[in-house]
């Protein structure tokens, strides 16, 4: 191998490099420079920084359409990770927006180094097929918000919620890895669309399907679906804001593009539209997973009383309807898929978004907080409400239609027997009870006055901004989803398997 | 002309959100004027309308090609008669709701809100559509009665919301499943109405769709929501739930449920004609009981309705437009009565105890609201000159060429409504001793005089009642045609027309 190939690696790596060398580029004036004035410009210089990074790893994506394969499948580059590498970006760069104004650490540098550091872990492990980089980048993700989750120093909820999420994620991790060397074991490679060939080859094999169950705990904990999601509630509320806010939107969204891929190329003969070719039964056991997440998630989220923890468990509700679109099998539901957790990230962050006002100026998370929130401040109320109304499935916003393609998808994949409808009856039957606690926190905000004294809240410009413009994508997502889809699927369409 | 009241009603929701918050006669301006603008509409819209023509087209745009959803809006008679309906509807609304003073401008746009989604149920073509305008329909029901409501209003708000959203889980499961099942990659309702579904699909399609649509228009047993609804919200949202909302229900049966299941509803005909002939005796018998005043209303509109749903399952031509007659006519008198109730005499004695309403010398302190609720008794009841009489004796008709035991059950119910009608009026309006019971009744000359707008609004809702019932075939000259499209060959088909 001579440095010529090197080279081209690098420039095929061009957006991840960019955007570690912001995080060192933060990392530094942060550290060299700034030391000495007040935090609120250091993060606003360290929130710019990193919004330029972004912008033009996006930018670089954007111009230099790169299609290719490099080391067997080690980096891959194709339309469709690229614009899930673009939706990481932006959902980066909203989180960073959002920890502005956040008062949790003197350590700005280190924290936005480790944001981008998560990031490029993300992006990693949507541009890859193979099952040690999809681990390894796994690991940057992992480790990197585990520190993000403790960084709140003063807080020992922040410190219970990362040794939650650290203890659970390193077993996860651990089992994940053990069925991946399984996988090895059984296939001899660790290239994903060559594991299907072998797999198949080697016919019905139990061992192929104790690796299946071992992958499927890896990834069902960072998905946070049930009974792998014990870590979502309390790392959720113990988390600094935007550090929650990662774990539920971006952090998502890579791991269900890569699980997805993991599955659909790794475990079936065609890699698309072919139930009877899936490998190893993971289609029965995905679907008790998912029938679990959708009633837990939902059912415990009725008991809650603290915003973020309902957040969690509606986080695992979700994860459980994104499980829907696994099934479904093929690359219209893949789309959909797609589909629907970006649109959630969205979502989920513009909530969190609103909460982080909530939290900062009233102070505490909790339903009675969010009291005459629409007098206090009517932007953020509005906002709010599209955002949960849309997490709640009601037409015409985003959330519906994800929701609606996943379960068109779904029954779509096969006319005759219609095998996932119990599944989808159970979907919708769960929407109805989420609509229930979804309501109960708009009826605070909406409903019940705030106390005498209550004063309009000071939001800061980049909380209203970025409200508004998510409420504004999620209202134009659910419209016109057209765009976004035709997109998805233009770049499916373009895998050519 | 007619999908302007659409995009008027929601341009009205967003401009009477944008009024300030202090100067709630500019609110009420945008709200009047708006209101006023959609009946145009509404009016100009019917007056071009050609019945004879069958479905006419209004807009048909490609909106999301991945699932084959149009935005198509096309109007039948029966879509003109309802759209007539939710105009005047809205207007007498605005006039009795002239009294709000607490956060107008919100009331207002969730008013409009709700009249768009229902304006836009009534004239989709598309199913997607369709169900998008049908949910839209159930927040702003929420919010209008947990804020602006009055006894129990938390309860009643989220029993509404839940059992709506429960009843569009039903219909979205159905539809999700005659998508998939037809293989038609399309929403397009006269494509699914032309395509046959095996028997054994329609046999649990069917009733899934209707039920779930009839959910909202009160059918027994799962009418409980609308007493306890009707009672709770404020005066106007009281009217549009019975005037309009309940509607939307019925009109969903016959739209979705009957013209793509035909032989479905052959299959449960006598059971769903059963559960409506006991809403309409049950209804009628509890009424009869009530203690509250808003309560009897509430349930004689389940009675009411239930002569809805009985016309729609007969099967045949007279009993369908004895039902969509009944409709119209009981949007009308619904709302004038729970005008009367809720705005003129609640507002004012701010008590509706029969038995308090009783010593107030109430034909004394407001004679226009005794005069107004015993012409709207009147017309409840059935009397010939008003709308209500023509409906009901259509359905009668054709429900005892159905089923004659049942007509003749339907018919007690009738007479039972005479008889709370007119004892509810005796009790509240010409007490047994009016002169006895505190001629100086301390209240009585507290209560403020009715206003010009209520006059207006009564005056309205009477016209519109004696008009039609003087002169039927005003309505089913629109009506009629519109069974011979082809949305109801199957329909037709199917009842041997």
């Amino acid at each position: 191998m001579n440095t010529a190939d090197y080279l081209a690696l690098l420039t095929a790596l061009a957006p991840e490099v960019i955007v570690v060398l912001t995080a060192l580029l933060v990392l530094a004036v942060d550290l060299l420079g700034l030391q000495d004035t007040p935090r609120s410009y250091r993060m606003s210089i360290a929130a710019g920084l990193t919004t330029l990074g972004c912008a033009g790893a996006v930018g670089w994506m954007f111009m230099n359409p790169t299609v290719g394969n490099w080391h067997g499948g080690m980096f891959v580059i194709d339309p469709l990770n690229e614009t899930v590498k673009a939706v990481i970006l932006l959902l980066t760069v909203l989180t960073a927006m959002l920890s502005v104004d956040c008062k949790f650490t003197r350590h700005v540098g280190e924290y936005f180094a480790l944001l981008l550091l998560a990031t490029v872990g993300m992006m990693f492990l949507a541009s890859t097929e193979d099952l040690l980089m999809i681990f390894t980048s796994l690991e940057l993700v992992s480790l990197s918000l585990y520190v993000l989750v403790a960084f709140n120093k003063q807080s020992r909820a922040s410190a219970e919620g990362a040794m939650k999420y650290f203890l659970f994620g390193g077993m996860s991790a651990a089992f994940l890895l053990y069925g991946f060397s399984l996988l090895y074991g059984l296939a001899g490679t660790t290239n994903v669309p060559r594991l299907a060939q072998k797999l198949f080859a080697l016919g019905p094999d139990p061992l192929a399907t104790v690796a299946l169950v071992m992958v499927v705990i890896g990834f069902g904990f960072k998905l946070a679906a049930v009974p792998f999601h014990l870590w979502a509630p309390d790392a959720y509320q113990g988390a600094p804001l935007p550090s929650a806010a990662l774990i539920a939107s971006g952090s998502k969204v890579a791991s269900v593009f890569v699980f997805a891929k993991v599955l659909l190329f790794g475990f079936s003969q065609h890699g698309w539209g072919d139930g009877d070719a899936a490998m190893g039964g993971w289609i029965p056991l995905l679907s008790i997973v998912a029938a679990l997440s959708m009633v837990l998630g939902n059912l415990a989220a009725i008991r809650q009383t603290s915003v973020r923890r309902l957040l969690a468990y509606s986080a695992v509700a979700h994860a459980g309807y994104m499980l829907v679109g696994f099934l479904a099998l093929g690359s219209e539901a893949f789309g959909s898929l797609l589909f629907y957790v970006t649109t959630y990230a969205l979502t989920t962050i513009g909530a969190f978004g609103v909460l982080g006002v909530v939290e900062s100026q009233v102070g505490g998370d909790q339903f009675k907080d969010f009291a005459g929130l629409s007098r206090r401040a009517p932007v953020l109320a509005w906002g709010l409400m599209i955002f949960l109304l849309s997490l709640a499935g009601i037409p015409p916003l985003a959330g519906f239609f994800g929701k609606f393609y996943l379960f068109a998808a779904a029954l779509t994949n096969d006319t005759q027997n219609l095998p996932f409808l119990w599944l989808i009856v159970l979907g919708i039957a769960m929407s109805c009870v989420s609509l229930y606690y979804y309501l109960q926190v708009l009826k605070q905000a909406f409903v019940v006055a705030a106390d005498e004294d209550a004063r309009p809240l000071a939001v800061p410009f980049l909380a209203h901004a970025v409200v508004v413009l998510l409420a504004a994508a999620v209202v134009i997502l659910g419209c016109f989803p057209g765009w976004l889809l035709d997109t998805l699927h233009q770049a499916i369409g373009e895998l050519g398997r | 002309m007619l999908a302007w009241t659409i995009y008027l009603s929601f341009a009205g929701a967003l401009a009477c959100l944008l009024t300030p918050r202090e100067n709630p006669r500019a609110t009420r301006a945008v709200a009047f004027g708006t209101a006023l603008a959609g009946l145009m509409c509404a009016l100009i819209g019917a007056v071009q309308f050609k019945p004879e023509n069958g479905l006419e087209v209004i807009t048909n745009v490609r909106w999301i090609p991945a699932l084959g959803i149009d935005f198509s809006l096309a109007a039948d008679g029966i879509s003109v008669t309802l759209v007539l309906l939710t105009g005047i509807a809205a207007v007498a609304g605005v006039l009795f709701s002239w009294n709000v003073e607490h956060r107008t401008n919100e009331f207002f746009a969730f008013f409009f809100a709700l009249i768009g989604g229902v304006y836009g149920v009534f004239l989709s073509l598309d199913l997607f559509l369709l169900f998008v305008f049908y949910e839209i329909a159930i927040v702003p029901k929420y919010f209008l009665i947990a804020i602006w409501g009055s006894t129990r209003r938390d309860y009643a708000a989220m029993k509404l919301a839940l059992y709506s959203f429960i009843g569009s889980g039903m219909v979205l499961i159905g539809m999700l499943a005659a998508y998939a099942v037809s293989g038609l990659a399309s929403f397009d309702l006269q494509a699914l109405a032309q395509h046959s579904f095996a028997p054994e699909f329609q046999r649990w399609a069917f009733p899934l769709v209707f039920v779930g649509f009839a959910i909202l228009a009160g059918m027994w047993p799962f009418h409980t929501w609308a007493p306890t609804g009707h009672s709770a919200a404020p005066t106007a949202a009281s009217m549009l739930l019975a005037g309009v909302v309940m509607k939307l229900g019925a009109y969903g049966c016959l739209r979705v449920a009957m013209t793509l299941f035909p032989e479905g509803l052959k299959m449960w005909q006598h059971e769903l004609a059963a559960l409506a002939v006991t809403g309409i005796v049950y209804g009628a018998l509890v009424a009869l009981v009530q203690k509250d005043f808003k309560f009897v209303i509430g349930y004689s509109s389940v009675s009411h309705m239930g002569f809805v749903l009985l016309g729609l399952v007969t099967l045949n031509e007279i009993g369908w437009s004895g039902a969509v007659l009944q409709m119209f006519s009981h949007g009308i008198i619904a709302g004038l009565l729970f005008g009367v109730v809720g705005r003129m005499v609640y507002d004012r004695a701010h008590t509706r105890e029969l038995d308090k309403l009783e010593g107030m010398g109430l034909l004394k302190a407001m004679p226009f609201a005794a005069v107004t609720f015993v012409v709207a008794g009147f017309a409840s009841m059935g009397m010939p000159g008003f709308s209500g009489f023509i409906a009901e004796l259509q359905v009668l008709i054709g429900a005892w060429q159905a089923f004659p035991k049942l007509a003749i059950l339907a018919g007690v119910g009738i007479v039972v409504g005479v008889v709370y009608t007119l004892k509810t009026t005796a009790k509240v309006f010409f007490p047994d001793q009016p002169e006895a019971a505190e001629p100086h009744d301390p209240h009585a000359h507290e209560l403020e005089p009715i206003s010009v707008q209520e006059r207006l609004g009564a005056a309205l809702l009477i016209l519109c009642t004696v008009i039609v019932g003087l002169h039927p075939r005003l309505l089913l000259d629109f009506i009629v045609p519109s069974f011979k499209s082809p949305l109801f060959d199957g329909l037709r088909k199917v009842a041997g027309l």
